[in-house]
């Protein structure tokens, strides 16, 4: 009887401990003073650990943002680095709060594995890399039939690569490994001709060869591959909150704001605009809204910067991958960056 | 009460006391209640599963194995494009599971073998290598292993354009010069960082003739070893069984070949713009995968096996020597029939663990049940089916292992009378 008594008692905890901790997910992070933010495991200038073991990035930036604006402190984040395989499981179970790990917005992404996708902060495509050095004369995907092609599984980029070469009545064997890292070296190692990611992964995985020289990015794109942050559905309060945060650093570019300048045009300007945005409108309620302090675009500003920034400091001129703005610039700069009005 | 305990046999038939005073009958209703508590834990973990996974609008159901899979795969033993099924992607894996999992038992088993009788050897220095082999192996977790193999051995291997021939040299460097010749037979085998690859036989018309040979030779070589045993049985005359079989079982089918009239051509490995194309690839993930498969369990078959020799009594091998019985046949009729009784029981147990192992191949990106099943599940986002899937196929093959190495036990172990 007495064990009886040991199991029931057990499953009533096991009850008690298991019931999902869902919806409010502002409140949670609040409570727990940090944001829980899923990240690459170590994709140079989108998140990585640098020599201080300080995780930094573009990716790392965005819940640097969302921690600003939500706790006013873009410290209080915990990172936990997933690799292709864990990052869904990850924020389906709620173990993160936030994934920012380079991840495309598909379909079924946002259908039937429970997510939403809060806006686009990379818009990237699918490209190849090769070994000029071994590969002499290979100028172009479509010379790639009969090639090994190292890629990592579960992926979009697994099923654009069979696509691609199915398309164009081509031939290739598929390398693949779950891990980035195992991906890396397999294709430094030259178990593999070629290797496909985004090709802004491409560019950050080449600076991480022995010779980066000696490696090529092709020309070709072949697919679209939109970049965001994702979040749980059934929480659209935190979504909304997620989506707002890019929003505002992008109108920040805009307008100018920058980290530099953010305390002086708070109190200075007189452009209504940036008044508004900046929380200094009489009466204005646009981030109680949210349920967010008033000031939360100043935090996010004063914590990382505007996009702009954000982008030069962590993958463009800033820094050692040197990505052009391209396809990422303003959309009143040749870019399709564009952000729906903060009022 | 009193009508329950009327049912019950023995003491508590019996008994005038409570029923609930008897063990028998408190066992019983400890057990049911165990059983219903149980069956509700199971029911309510399920349901719970199922009310997070909707209130998540997370997709659920087995529907997704009928849909395009779109993925492609390195290795597969069946038909497989992205085109396929996921179903058949599945298949593709538990497919490259057994591969891995009965060539590494089969060779496990012979190292295992050759290794255990090894180290009870008279032979002070196979004795040694034998031991070292034991303990080297024995001692590091599988994974570093097929790690050391795949990135320390094959990773290493000339890249393609370089690839090493394999074959009999005809000259040997020395630190004074050449000897011999600077040339190598070759068997059109090649060695390089992309695998291992050989020349591959194509069948043309008439081939079936040699399938028919071997199969003569192969009936041919039973009905010689009945009509041997017979003959050995009644005059006490032996007879070369093993030499004429081999004789029948590859003459039969080299006479077909001829008689055919050479039907059949060889596909031979050429540098292609890549890599080489043609003949057989064996893949690097799959090669690592099976040496390392193969040496680690083959160190706990050698200590079973020479357990198993220990285990029959010295006494055994006296009263063969003493009724004239060579070594090689004491080892062979004697000693092995009665160690194998010892042996197969932990031996089924390492069967097991080498296939459970396999899934080790995650690491090193050999396309097994597990790595395409998180392809899947990352495509699908069908985690807990997924996990089902691995669970449902891995108990289905130990057990099946279980079953035959038990028939196996029991067929032994009646020999032994």
């Amino acid at each position: 009887m007495k064990n009886l008594v040991k199991l029931l008692v057990g499953a009533g905890v096991l009850a008690a401990a298991s019931s999902v901790a869902s919806a409010a997910t502002l409140d949670d992070v609040k409570s727990r003073g940090t944001l829980r933010c899923g990240v690459n495991t170590g994709l140079a200038g989108f998140a990585s650990p640098n020599n201080q073991g300080q995780w930094t990035g573009f990716d790392v930036d965005l819940c640097r943002a969302v921690a600003a604006a939500v706790l006013g402190d873009p410290d209080k984040v915990n990172y936990t680095p997933t690799n292709a395989t864990e990052r869904f499981t990850a924020l389906q179970s709620g173990e993160i709060d936030l994934l920012a790990r380079n991840t495309t917005w598909t379909l079924s992404r946002d259908t039937k594995l429970g997510f939403n996708f809060a806006g686009v902060n990379y818009y990237d495509g699918q490209g190849f890399m090769i070994n000029a050095k071994n590969l002499e004369g290979i100028t172009s995907a479509l010379q790639l039939s009969g090639a090994s092609v190292c890629v990592q599984g579960g992926t979009t980029t697994e099923l654009n690569l069979a696509d691609y070469f199915r398309a164009n009545n081509m031939e290739y064997n598929p390398v693949v490994f779950q891990a980035l890292e195992e991906v890396n070296a397999a294709y430094e190692s030259g178990r593999c001709d070629v290797y496909t990611t985004d090709q802004s992964g491409l560019y950050s995985i080449r600076l991480q060869l022995a010779a980066p020289d000696d490696h090529v990015v092709l020309p070709e794109i072949i697919s679209k591959e939109p970049l965001g942050p994702a979040v749980r559905q059934g929480d659209d309060q935190w979504l909304d909150i997620v989506k707002w945060t890019l929003n505002a650093m992008i109108i920040a570019e805009e307008l100018g704001i920058t980290q530099a300048n953010v305390e002086e045009m708070a109190n200075t300007s007189t452009n209504p605009e940036v008044r508004r945005i900046l929380g200094k409108e009489e009466g204005s309620t646009l981030g109680a809204d949210l349920g967010l302090p008033n000031d939360w675009v100043v935090n996010i500003i004063k914590g990382v910067g505007n996009y702009g920034e954000v982008f030069e400091r962590n993958i463009g001129s800033g820094s050692p991958l040197k990505i052009a703005r391209g396809l990422n610039a303003l959309w009143s700069k040749g870019g399709i960056m564009y952000a729906p009005p903060i009022r | 009460m009193a009508t329950d305990s009327t049912h019950l046999p023995g003491p508590a038939a019996t008994s005038r006391s409570s029923a609930l005073n008897n063990p028998q009958v408190r066992s019983i209703i400890a057990q049911v209640v165990l059983v219903v508590l149980l069956a509700l834990f199971i029911w309510w973990i399920v349901g719970n599963t199922t009310d997070n996974l909707r209130r998540q609008n997370i997709a659920s159901g087995f529907g997704f194995l009928d849909a395009r899979a779109g993925f492609d795969v390195a290795q597969s033993l069946i038909p497989y494009g992205s085109n396929s099924l996921y179903r058949q992607a599945f298949l593709v894996g538990l497919l490259n599971t057994l591969l891995v999992a009965v060539t590494g038992i089969i060779t496990a088993s012979i190292i295992g073998f050759l290794v255990g009788v090894g180290r009870l050897s008279r032979n002070w220095l196979i004795r040694q290598i034998c031991m070292v082999y034991v303990e080297v192996f024995r001692n590091i977790p599988p994974l570093l292993v097929i790690f050391f193999i795949y990135l320390g051995v094959l990773s290493a291997l000339p890249g393609a354009r370089d690839s090493l021939e394999v074959g009999i040299p005809l000259g040997i460097q020395t630190p004074f010069g050449l000897i011999g010749w600077d040339d190598t037979i070759g068997f059109n085998a090649w060695l390089n960082n992309r695998g291992f690859f050989i020349p591959r036989p194509v069948f043309n018309e008439g081939s079936w003739l040699i399938l028919a040979g071997l199969i003569a030779g192969l009936v041919m070589s039973v009905l010689v070893y009945r009509w041997a045993r017979a003959r050995q049985m009644a005059t006490g005359e032996q007879f070369p069984v093993l030499r004429t079989s081999i004789l029948l079982i590859l003459g039969l089918p080299l006479l077909a070949y001829f008689l055919a009239g050479m039907p059949v051509d060889v596909d031979v490995p050429v540098k292609g713009n890549f890599n080489l194309t043609g003949g057989v690839q064996v893949k690097p993930e799959f090669l690592s995968l099976y040496l390392a498969l193969s040496l680690y369990t083959a160190s706990f078959i050698a200590e079973i096996v020479r357990a198993g020799i220990l285990g029959v009594s010295r006494g055994q091998t006296e009263a063969a020597y003493a009724l004239g019985v060579r070594a090689g046949p004491t080892l062979r009729l004697i000693i092995i029939p009665q160690a194998m009784r010892i042996i197969i029981p932990p031996l089924t147990s390492q069967y097991l663990n080498l296939t459970k192992n396999s899934s080790l191949a995650v690491a090193i990106g050999y396309p097994d049940l597990v790595q395409i099943g998180q392809t899947a599940m990352n495509q699908s986002g069908q985690a807990i089916e997924v996990v089902a899937i691995w669970m449902v196929v891995y108990l289905t093959i130990s057990l099946t292992t279980s079953v035959f190495m038990n028939w196996f036990n029991n067929r032994m172990s009646l020999v032994e009378r």
